[in-house]
């Protein structure tokens, strides 16, 4: 039996972009957010005691104490998050443990990415969505400033690379079954109208002749950049007990992390995921087999196949074969990333690793439409921040 | 933090603490620093990552080791590289024991392959050298 302290009692996901008709403040988004989640949990905004963000665009300093006088509420529980991909998935656990010691009772946890209104005298230029590709590196006394950029190893997408052509000299595992992660994936955004890629689906043959980004990842093995934008609702079990949803407890928890530059992560086929999904499932007190659908962050294919190892869900060096004797299709016998994944879906910011959280409550409350898995009471969800650093793990039950 | 070459490839800006591994760059050879316990380290800095301690001296290694990984960046993630596009970017095992990372020169892409031999190259661009690998001679 794992934690009962606190639950995800509600959510809101907007549809991820590629380019955004509405600018925005983040503070303005926030409280659309917030208007929508508080609605869908059934919950009042004066009930709301804590806030769990990113950041805020329009105040760097003092973030919370802004969006607190923005939103207008009175809040004892205030967390700026900084992890990447696994933000979310971090975000989620604070909240939840924060609930359990008693500082807060109802936490709204926000993730918007959405383009700010054009600044007056200021070039807007395209609204579309502009990489960071230096990730910090640029400020003075940067280590990555001066040992990984000049090398152009920048962005995420060459890291990950290295990760897979090591992983396949030292497991042998095929471009095709890593290609049919992206597949399985772009199946179940067929059944997710919010998803970026809805209408949209795509075969092994279509991944494999896609173009080489940084070998061995090819085009249609890398998430698609959008705008957009989410919020979920954690507060008490006893006032979870009230609201219209079934409650999901989160039930188990785990954070790991031991770099930033992949050039010093101690070994990149073997993640800091195992160490944050044991955790996990010794916290919640339940096995690999109970879990009903996995949510596992999926900035790339192989980030699919190393969390499925490290996760605990077959043995280092068979992801592959897993991947090849699974469907992981919403219909199928390992139902993943059944909203369709960030590969499916988009990822729209932060919000593109809070769709993995949101898709495993939908399930867990068994409002997933036409892709719901039959029966699902245990979730298993995760992110993945950085190049394979930040990791947080979280099991997901139904009360 | 970085700086540009005339030709606009970003560069790094040495601090006081990394200074002399960039010096040594610059005359060809390749400095790390070595704690008494831990043996050779990278990236420069204050203290051992293992023990904290400031008992470090500068050495000089061998410059050779094996590829841990690489990739061949065909999109140009910085603008700043589009020109220079394809181009590959390894992780080396120095036999030492540290891992650094460089771009590979002097050979096809093709050519490249994990745990394969490799040996330091040194890049003069401007006023800076960078440390690249090429294969074992």
């Amino acid at each position: 039996m794992g934690k009962r302290a606190a639950a995800i009692v509600g959510l809101t996901e907007w549809a991820p972009k590629r380019v955004w008709d509405e600018p925005m403040f983040t503070m303005e988004a926030c409280a659309r957010l917030a208007a929508e989640v508080l609605a869908d949990a059934e919950v009042e905004k004066g009930e709301v005691d804590g806030l769990v963000i990113n950041g805020l665009r329009e105040s760097p300093m003092f973030a919370p104490s802004a969006l607190a006088e923005f939103l207008g509420i009175r809040s004892n529980f205030n967390e700026v998050v900084d992890l990447g991909g696994a933000t979310p998935a971090g975000m989620v656990w604070r909240a939840a443990a924060a609930i359990e010691v008693g500082i807060c009772e109802t936490v709204l946890v926000f993730t918007p990415s959405v383009p700010a209104p054009p600044q007056p005298g200021a070039n807007g230029g395209p609204m579309k969505m502009k990489m960071g590709a230096y990730m910090g590196g640029e400020v003075w006394g940067s280590p990555q400033g001066q040992f990984e950029i000049p090398a152009g190893l920048v962005a995420a997408t060459p890291s990950f690379a290295m990760a897979a052509q090591r992983y396949m000299a030292a497991y042998g595992v095929s471009e095709e079954t890593l290609a049919k992660v992206a597949v399985d994936s772009r199946y179940n955004a067929q059944a997710n109208p919010l998803a970026v890629f809805y209408g949209k689906p795509i075969t092994v043959e279509d991944v494999m002749s896609s173009r080489y980004v940084a070998d061995p990842l090819k085009l249609l093995e890398i998430v698609m950049p959008c705008y957009g934008g989410s919020a979920v609702l954690v507060t008490s079990a006893e006032r979870a007990a009230r609201g219209p949803h079934r409650p999901v407890y989160v039930s188990g928890y785990g954070e790991h992390l031991t770099h930033k530059s992949i050039t010093y992560a101690p070994d990149i086929v073997d993640t800091p995921i195992r160490l944050a999904a044991d955790r996990a499932f010794a916290m919640a007190g339940v096995s690999r087999d109970a879990v009903d659908m996995a949510s596992m962050y999926d900035c790339y294919t192989i980030t699919v196949l190393l969390t499925i190892e490290d996760a605990g869900f077959c043995p280092k060096g068979e992801g592959g074969r897993f991947i090849d004797e699974h469907s992981l299709r919403y219909d199928g016998d390992w139902p993943l990333n059944t909203h369709g994944g960030q590969l499916g879906m988009g990822q729209a910011g932060l919000g593109g690793g809070m769709s993995h959280i949101t898709e495993a409550v939908r399930q867990v409350q068994g409002r997933a439409g036409e892709r719901q898995v039959p029966d699902c009471n245990i979730a298993y969800a995760n992110g993945t921040g950085g190049m394979l650093a930040e990791q947080v793990a979280l099991v997901l039950e139904g009360a | 933090m970085v700086h540009f070459s005339t030709d606009g490839r970003p560069l790094p800006t040495p601090t006081p603490i990394t200074a002399p591994y960039f010096d040594g760059l610059r005359e060809h050879r390749l400095l790390l620093q070595r704690c008494p316990r831990h043996g050779y380290f990278f990236y420069p800095r204050g203290r051992c990552p293992v023990c904290l301690g400031d008992d470090w001296e500068w050495g000089e290694l061998s410059g050779r080791g094996t590829v841990y990984s690489f990739t061949v960046d065909r999109a140009g993630h910085d603008p700043a590289l589009a020109s220079r596009i394809p181009f590959a970017i390894a992780l080396v095992d120095l036999d030492e024991g540290p891992r650094l990372v460089g771009n590979m020169v002097d050979c096809d892409a093709a050519d490249i392959s994990v745990g394969m031999a490799v040996e330091a190259a040194y890049e003069d661009v401007d006023d800076t050298t960078l440390l690249g690998f090429r294969p074992a001679g």
